[in-house]
């Protein structure tokens, strides 16, 4: 009865197919650490914005005269509505910790590096997209820090020539950030850039699968055909994708249930701190929700200090260490263009940095270093010294790339195991 | 890795354990979620229990208050009015109020509390227009004999004074009375029923 049912729809449609190629039967590395949770975890993230965001449309009005009560509506009167805009609120910051945690993992192992670079051109593309969309949705409450972070953000496009000033009337909808503005970012919001981001995630993950996982070795499970002796092989039975064209060493387990698994374990303990801020600390200090956000917006009087959600921090902190306004703009979309072409500033053919020089190991922790002295400077009120220490940071921030280039071409590696160590 | 070999209860067990716990949990995280959809404070709020003087009413005259966003009519009847209603009967579809469209306290040939006040919810059981008051004659055109009464003027129906259904019109039952109480002689609240009636 059951088998027919399932026959009878596999007939139809490749239901049992898709899962066994794509889940129960895919060869993932079987020592992939920590740090490859966070994929899960993002996607378990994007359910979350998408489901609690149309709950939260429910309630919500659009409009300059009204965004601001109905969010207050929300939090007070909609049953449940509190948790509902709280788990949303969390989400955008969690979302962004889980992906540049992603990103991180993508650059220490070397998974940008061929064949998985368009896999990386994807995954910067649902970077920006998710940057676009927490901006609009920062947009959204009509709060003070809604406004002028709009107002600041949308400013940056009057820096390009001649057509700039046009550009931002146009974005806009009218001569200053208004109603007009708030209902075209709101229908972006809920519409646009969620339908973009799902069919990206999707693309992302259909390239995965085709040139398959990468793993804290760096080294290929999927060897060329004939290459292998039955004794070398996986004993896991692997979808016939796979092994029509490869010999699969036995290194892997299946996606299903292994890996699957351990991200639940993952997801146990970062629903442990997810539900911490939620239910106890849903502001967490003014980072996830900043405080002049509870005041409605007002055109006529800027908050005192103005700075973007966290996550933006960084990429704020360089556009401000650029003593002009062109130049700032561009090296703030330069330093996002960057990290994008990683995959062809790195000439090694050595992936993990277990394998790679000193050398770049040090260069990758500085990296990491930067980034967050760049968050830390451009989320705190300026002061001389910190435009001093923001723009060496902001040099040393595009001269990790520049060393890359340079280095990666004659690198000094460690030589490679043959199969992935334990 | 260990060696030691698969205990398949074990493992039954923790997947059964495991599968409940995380079920429980996604029923939980349902909860706000369907919960939400429930009328909010506004709405109940404006959902309210209300409140009307109705010593200012005079005999034969009709009140219109708004309860749930509905009309409900306050009718303060003379005695003629009163003794009219039993006239008629033969001529109503259900004269006793059989049918469930009043509190238990008002089922009776006045269906209402006190026999002097009529409250309804001045919405017609058809397809809920909103009858006119026709009085002092101006009813006996739709129904002979009968001097007053609602008729309700997108589909003819016609009720009595105290919202009782005509036979042979499209309204299917008697006009509803809503739940009120008396806080004193002079105030009604509508919206609930006084505690043990």
């Amino acid at each position: 009865m059951w088998k027919n049912l399932l026959d009878w729809i596999e007939y139809r449609i490749p239901m049992m197919r898709v899962a066994n190629m794509h889940a129960i039967q895919y060869p993932a590395p079987k020592n992939m650490n920590f740090w490859y949770v966070f994929g899960f975890l993002a996607t378990i993230v994007l359910v979350n914005q998408i489901v609690t965001g149309i709950w939260l449309t429910m309630s919500y009005e659009p409009s300059a005269e009204g965004a601001f009560a109905s969010v207050e509506y929300i939090m007070r009167d909609v049953e449940f509505g509190w948790l509902l805009r709280y788990m949303h609120s969390t989400g955008a910051s969690a979302f962004f910790i889980v992906v540049y945690l992603h990103m991180f993992r993508g650059m220490i192992y070397g998974s940008y590096q061929k064949p998985r670079e368009l896999l990386w051109l994807f995954g910067m593309f649902i970077y920006l997209a998710l940057m676009a969309e927490a901006f609009m949705g920062y947009v959204l409450p009509w709060g003070q820090m809604s406004y002028w972070g709009a107002q600041v953000i949308v400013s940056l496009f009057s820096a390009i020539p001649v057509i700039g000033p046009d550009l931002v009337i146009w974005i806009q909808g009218d001569y200053v950030i208004s109603g007009a503005t708030l209902n075209r970012f709101f229908a972006l919001h809920v519409i646009a850039l969620p339908l973009v981001i799902v069919i990206l995630v999707f693309l992302h993950i259909v390239a995965l699968h085709e040139v398959g996982s990468n793993n804290p070795d760096g080294i290929e499970v999927k060897r060329k055909k004939g290459s292998l002796t039955e004794e070398e092989k996986t004993k896991y039975a692997m979808h016939e994708y796979y092994t029509n064209k490869y010999d699969i060493i036995d290194d892997v387990v299946p996606f299903f249930p292994h890996i699957v698994l351990k991200d639940l374990i993952a997801f146990s303990v970062f629903l442990l701190g997810f539900t911490y801020v939620l239910f106890f600390n849903p502001e967490l200090g003014g980072y996830f929700l900043e405080h002049p956000n509870f005041e409605i917006a007002n055109p006529l009087k800027t908050p005192e200090h103005i700075f973007p959600v966290w996550y933006f921090t960084p990429f704020y902190a360089i556009l401000k260490a650029v003593p002009d306004k062109l130049f700032g703009v561009i090296a703030m979309f330069a330093a996002i263009i960057c990290l994008a072409l990683l995959p062809w500033f790195d000439r090694s053919s050595v992936r993990s940095w277990r394998y790679r020089s000193g050398l770049h190991k040090v260069n990758l922790l500085v990296f990491a270093a930067v980034f967050i002295v760049l968050g830390y400077l451009g989320g705190t009120p300026q002061a001389p010294w910190k435009v001093t220490l923001s723009q060496v940071c902001t040099v040393m921030y595009f001269a990790f790339f520049a060393l890359l280039i340079i280095y990666s071409k004659n690198e000094k590696t460690k030589p490679l195991p043959a199969r992935i160590t334990k | 890795m260990s060696n030691a070999p698969v205990d398949n209860n074990r493992r039954r067990f923790l997947t059964v354990a495991t599968s409940v716990v995380g079920g429980v949990g996604v029923i939980g995280a349902a909860v706000p979620f369907i919960a939400s959809w429930n009328p909010s404070e506004r709405a109940k709020a404006a959902g309210a229990d209300v409140e009307v003087d109705i010593s200012k009413v005079e005999p034969g005259q009709l009140l219109r208050v708004e309860w749930r966003s509905k009309p409900v009519w306050i009718v303060r009847r003379p005695a003629e009015t009163l003794a009219d209603l039993a006239k008629h009967e033969d001529q109503l579809k259900d004269p006793n109020s059989e049918k469930d469209q009043q509190p238990e306290f008002a089922r009776n040939q006045y269906r209402s509390l006190k026999e002097e006040y009529l409250v309804l919810v001045g919405i017609c059981t058809h397809l809920g227009c909103s009858p006119q008051h026709l009085k002092g004659g101006a009813f006996a055109e739709h129904v002979q004999g009968v001097p007053e009464g609602f008729f309700c003027p997108c589909h003819g129906s016609k009720f009595d004074m105290a919202g009782r259904v005509f036979q042979s019109v499209p309204a299917p039952s008697n006009m509803v009375v809503p739940p009120y109480q008396y806080v004193d002689d002079n105030t009604i609240i509508i919206g609930s029923e006084a505690e043990g009636a």
